[in-house]
């Protein structure tokens, strides 16, 4: 297993805030970055155990197969839903134009 | 998003020889269940907008997903039909945002997908290798308003939902097509699988099978892989081909250059007939793949894979040969692959069956029933049967054997015999037909002391008088087979 | 104590009242209305208050009552519901600005079973926003104060419902709980909170903070009240594929069995440890003496691995986070703040959304997922979980139920800790295990500390052993009340 990596940068935190779409100051950019540095110091403490040929738990349950027959139920009201949306058009959600990957 | 100068874009016809294509396809298949994957919404083409959605697939606040049974069985169906192993599998989460996923991630199998390592063979024996073929959710569809409809230059965008969570089966070949024609074949050839699994339409044109192509190119003889790009937005068979071999050029032209291919997904332009680069690179892979926690694993019992496999029908492999040894035809041949492909074959197989000519049954299936598939009204196969038979008896010509099915495809009908009494086809008798065609030699004299003496292309001329005196009744090969006889 | 429901507290009562015909289910409403209406400006537990529709529901259960047809078992009871669980046509903010406005168009599952068992929803309770935090000052509507103290937390991240119990503003109220956010603001304010075993409550509704980790859970003033608000929302929902499909244990089936024979543990990485404050581990060897007079086997164990719970939980929790934040995006629902593109207006939406805790949270967990630390990162706590969880079921082997602390501390000040992240993370120390093995447990108050401030006492009991662990809590609160009286 690879390592923990070092410390978070700035440039790491403002890169992950890209990826997650939140438009941060600069202000906050900084005090994230002491902030998610010591929490992720804290974290380090998992890197101590000993997880050689522990699996890993994504899940407490032991269920498998949990399936649904293919029967229609009912959809919801179109007009209830458009009427949640910030902007609609012609029956659809309203965007601002896409560049690239959004 | 990088932006390239269109002329470093476009291939200046560099030399292709030397050259070797390295393609595998990536094949998104949406299934033909009655709802979609994780609810109870309906999979329906075509809707209105925005009615076929509920809380789970909107990606409401507090939803949450649950398989649809019948997305896995015919998930299986497809997996089994390309000769993969089932295998225990789990969905991830792709996190992307994008305004056509209510839930800014996909579900989607990713390390432990449901069917693994199979292959399938194209007409003509070339096997090409399948890695994966996993279960995920299809997006909504985004429109794009204002700027000719174009992305980057549209003033702003519309998305309906009716398409998210519908169920795919996203099909994954190995790197083992070699031309832009092999890549036609195999989505020719999986499309009738996928067909034939019961587990698709195949209707390329309402997006129920959409193709991305990653295309590389390399020295010929080199086993090494060249860089790829993903080529995505071919919806049909001509635009895959066109844009494989235009993406190909590129990179050629690029690698002549002294140049370097670099890895990124590319939109393919059909107006423009070229590719575009669309997806950022530092952050097109980073999509955080995690175990989706709102669901559980999967893990079909042998039984419930036994079950799928045994009810699996006959592939279109298997139907070409069956065809084939009924007829005696090439397996391979394009009209026994046309005929299986538009799954006509069981007409052979009755033609052949109450034993009319199988070969004549797949020729008149691949040409007049192929060209009126989307006629009104569907072949009676027992009329198709009669009316092979009427032919090879020789009860009507050929010429008269093709205008009765034309009219069995467009009107329909049961009863080839009176569809030909009603078009004044009546059956000659060989006695009749020779009398005429001694009438004809007796009004030609000279033109038929030249045929006798060897002047064999006066045989149309014949042909045509006779054809003329009995007001295309007679059966011209069997005009042909008495002139021979008289001159002998 | 007798009955179903044990008969220990008010809810049961009222409802006992109510159901025959004792009691109006409109009179008690009023009364707890009129308890809000004074006391709420100052405690500030609650987001909404529905009057007029608890009004209705009340009505309605007065007249199944007059009509002689079954009411439920929570006939007449008020109960409040921490506002990330989705009410039909009623706001439903998890106190985040970036839900301004939305009004789900469907009930939480635990909302309908409530509906059906006669309890009436008076309100939706407040919380850190998104359920993340432990003093429920997170809110972007302002913090709920401590009803015992004002100038004190009450804990979170279900504050709300928490305070809502405490100062008398509903007998009953739902929380959820991922790392303890139903035990700790119970513990701090001085009343029954449980979580229970993962999969026993259906999550379908219920705003997602953590998938993997998160448990809708009951708030009562006693142990009684607690279980037989939990038998009501508990059991199999087709809607969740993470709910366990067997018949759940019932959590009010043994209360006033004591605990002669029953074997103790108390686990001492979660007693005795650092940062656990003297008075509280007084407490909880009371309470575990009081056990062992009552006839139970009280011994010490070690959970070893239980100590590397919380930088676990602080890499899965935020990891899961990331990924179901990420549908606030401005489309669907919710706020919008406008950009020139799509990218902008996701990034100045979410940055104007949501607050300084989600956003820490958010960046963590799409750090922690983000490519190349997925394994360092989300794996190794997945690896970890897997140990914590092998940890506990050896202790089971051994004992039938452990105890341990809930909280480091009483309730501390409002501000003490919101500059400090990581302090405020330790608070949920003896509470996080519970939630990454999904063993369910819970908080019984036992006296106070030298503040006068409530401390908790931690049932944990292993999966599915709600009914012996609702038992020993029993027992510890007669313990806690005699102690009380004897204090007296
Ligand atoms: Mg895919
Ligand atoms: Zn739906």
């Amino acid at each position: 297993m690879s390592g923990m990596p070092a410390r978070i940068s700035r440039a790491d935190v403002a890169h992950v805030a890209r990826l997650a779409r939140l438009d941060l100051t600069d202000d906050e950019l900084e005090r994230f970055t002491d902030q998610l540095g010591a929490v992720l110091e804290h974290a380090r403490d998992v890197e101590a155990l000993d997880t050689e040929g522990v699996p890993p738990t994504a899940h407490p349950l032991p269920l498998r197969n949990v399936l649904r027959e293919d029967v229609v139920t009912p959809s919801l009201d179109r007009d209830e839903v458009l009427a949640q949306a910030p902007e609609a058009e012609a029956d659809r959600f309203k965007v601002p134009r896409i560049l690239g990957d959004a | 998003m990088s932006t390239e100068a269109p002329a470093t874009d476009a291939p200046l016809s560099p030399d292709p020889s030397g050259w070797e294509m390295v393609i595998g396809l990536e094949v998104h298949c949406e299934l033909r269940t009655a709802t979609k994957l994780f609810c109870g919404c309906r999979n329906e083409f075509g809707s209105p907008a925005n009615t076929n959605v509920c809380p789970v697939c909107l990606g409401l606040p507090g939803s949450l997903p649950v398989i649809n049974q019948m997305a896995v069985e015919y998930a299986m169906r497809i997996g089994l039909a390309l000769h993969c192993h089932v295998e225990p599998s789990i969905f991830h989460r792709k996190n992307y945002f994008y305004p056509d996923m209510p839930k800014d991630y996909q579900v989607s199998q990713y390390d432990q997908p449901i069917n693994l390592d199979g292959w399938l063979d194209l007409p003509g024996g070339t096997r090409i290798g399948i890695e994966r073929a996993h279960m995920e959710e299809d997006t909504g569809k985004t429109t794009h308003v204002g700027g000719g409809g174009r992305i980057h230059d549209a003033g702003y965008s519309l998305v309906d939902y009716n398409r998210a969570g519908v169920p795919l089966v996203e099909i994954v070949s190995r790197p083992d097509l070699r031309s832009s024609a092999d890549a036609r074949s195999y989505v020719d050839e999986l499309r009738s699988v996928l067909v034939a699994t019961g587990a698709s339409d195949g209707k390329m044109e309402e997006g129920s099978l959409r193709v991305d192509a990653n295309v590389s190119v390399r020295a010929a003889g080199s086993a090494e892989l060249g860089t790829r790009c993903e080529i995505k937005n071919m919806n049909s068979l001509r635009s895959l081909g066109r844009a494989i071999e235009y993406e190909a050029a590129r990179q050629i032209a690029l690698l002549s250059d002294g140049g370097r291919v670099v890895q990124e997904t590319r939109h393919w332009n059909e107006a423009e007939g070229t590719t575009r680069s669309m997806r950022s690179k530092e952050e097109a892979f980073d999509y955080r793949y995690f175990p989706e926690p709102d669901l559980v694993p999967l893990a079909p019992s042998a039984s419930w894979v036994a079950a799928v496999a045994y009810a699996l029908p006959p592939m279109p492999a298997e139907r070409r040969a069956r065809v084939a040894a009924a007829t005696g035809l090439d397996g391979d041949s394009d009209s026994v692959v046309t005929v299986v492909r538009l799954d006509l074959d069981s007409f052979v197989m009755a033609a052949v069956d109450v034993g009319a000519d199988g070969a004549l049954a797949v020729r008149r299936l691949a040409n007049e029933v192929a060209a009126h598939l989307d006629g009104a009204r569907p072949l009676d196969p027992d009329a198709f049967c009669r009316l092979l038979l009427l032919e090879s008896q020789g009860k009507l010509t050929t010429a008269q054997a093709r205008e009765v099915l034309r009219r069995l495809l467009s009107q329909g009908g049961s009863d080839p015999a009176a569809v030909a009494a009603a078009l004044g086809f009546e059956a000659m008798g060989a006695g009749d037909l020779g009398d005429a065609v001694d009438g004809v030699i007796a009004a030609n004299p000279a033109e038929w002391a030249r045929f006798a003496a060897g002047e064999d292309k006066l045989q149309g001329f014949f042909i045509g008088k006779v054809k003329a005196a009995t007001a295309g009744k007679a059966d011209l090969k069997a005009v042909s087979a008495l002139l021979r006889e008289r001159r002998a | 104590m007798s009955g179903p429901a044990g008969g220990r507290g008010p809810a049961v009562e009222l409802a006992a009242g109510v159901r025959s015909g004792e009691r109006r289910a409109i009179d008690a409403l009023e009364d707890y209305l009129v308890a809000i209406a004074e006391g709420d400006d100052q405690i500030h537990a609650f987001n909404h208050v529905m009057a007029e529709s608890a009004r209705a529901a009340a009505a309605a259960v007065d007249e199944a009552v007059a009509a002689e047809r079954d009411p439920g078992p929570l006939a007449g009871v008020p109960v409040a519901l921490k506002d990330n669980l989705c009410t039909r046509g009623v706001p439903t903010t998890c106190s985040s600005r970036i839900l301004d406005s939305w009004l789900p168009p469907y009930d939480a599952t635990v909302v309908t079973r409530l509906r059906h068992a006669g309890a009436v929803i008076v309100g939706k309770t407040n919380l850190d926003e998104f359920a993340m935090g432990s003093s429920t000052e997170n809110s972007a509507f302002g913090p709920t104060r401590n009803p015992r103290n004002l100038d004190r937390v009450p804990g979170g991240s279900s504050g709300g419902s928490a305070a809502a119990v405490a100062a008398g503003f509903a007998p009953l109220a739902l929380g959820s709980d991922t790392g303890g956010s139903i035990r700790q603001p119970a513990a701090l304010c001085g009343v029954v909170g449980a979580k229970p075993t993962y999969g026993l409550v259906s999550r379908y509704g219920l705003v997602a903070f953590a998938s993997s980790l998160d448990q809708i859970g009951p708030f009562g003033a006693t142990v009684g009240d607690a279980a037989a608000l939990l038998d009501v929302i508990s059991g199999h929902d087709h809607m969740d594929s993470t709910s366990l499909p067997s018949a759940p244990p019932s959590a009010a089936a043994r209360l006033s069995d004591g605990v002669e024979g029953l074997r103790v543990g108390v686990v001492t990485e979660l007693t005795a440890a650092e940062g656990i404050a003297a008075e509280v581990v007084a407490r909880v060897r009371q309470a575990a003496d009081a056990l062992a007079a009552a006839g139970a086997k009280v011994e010490d164990v070690s959970v070893p691995a239980a100590v590397y719970g919380l930088s676990a939980y602080y890499l899965i929790a935020p990891a899961e986070a990331s990924s179901n934040l990420a549908r606030y995006d401005g489309v669907r629902y919710g706020l919008r703040v406008p950009g020139a593109d799509i990218t902008e207006m996701y990034g100045q939406t979410r940055a104007a959304g949501f607050g300084a805790e989600v956003k820490r949270r958010i960046m963590l967990g799409t750090y922690a997922l983000s490519a190349g630390y997925y394994d360092a990162y989300y794996g190794q706590a997945q690896r970890v979980r897997t140990l914590i969880i092998r940890d506990f079921e050896a202790a089971y082997e051994t004992f039938d139920v452990l105890l341990s602390a809930t909280t480091p501390t009483t309730a501390f000040e409002i501000g003490a800790k919101t500059s400090d992240p990581l302090s405020m993370y330790l608070s949920d120390l003896c509470t996080i295990p519970s939630n990454l093995a999904g063993h369910p447990a819970i908080t019984v108050p036992f006296g106070t500390g030298t503040d006068g401030m409530p401390i908790g006492v931690q049932v944990l009991a292993p999966a599915l052993g709600e009914t012996v662990m609702f038992q020993v809590a029993a027992a510890i609160e007669d313990a806690a009340r005699a102690h009380e009286e004897a204090v007296r």
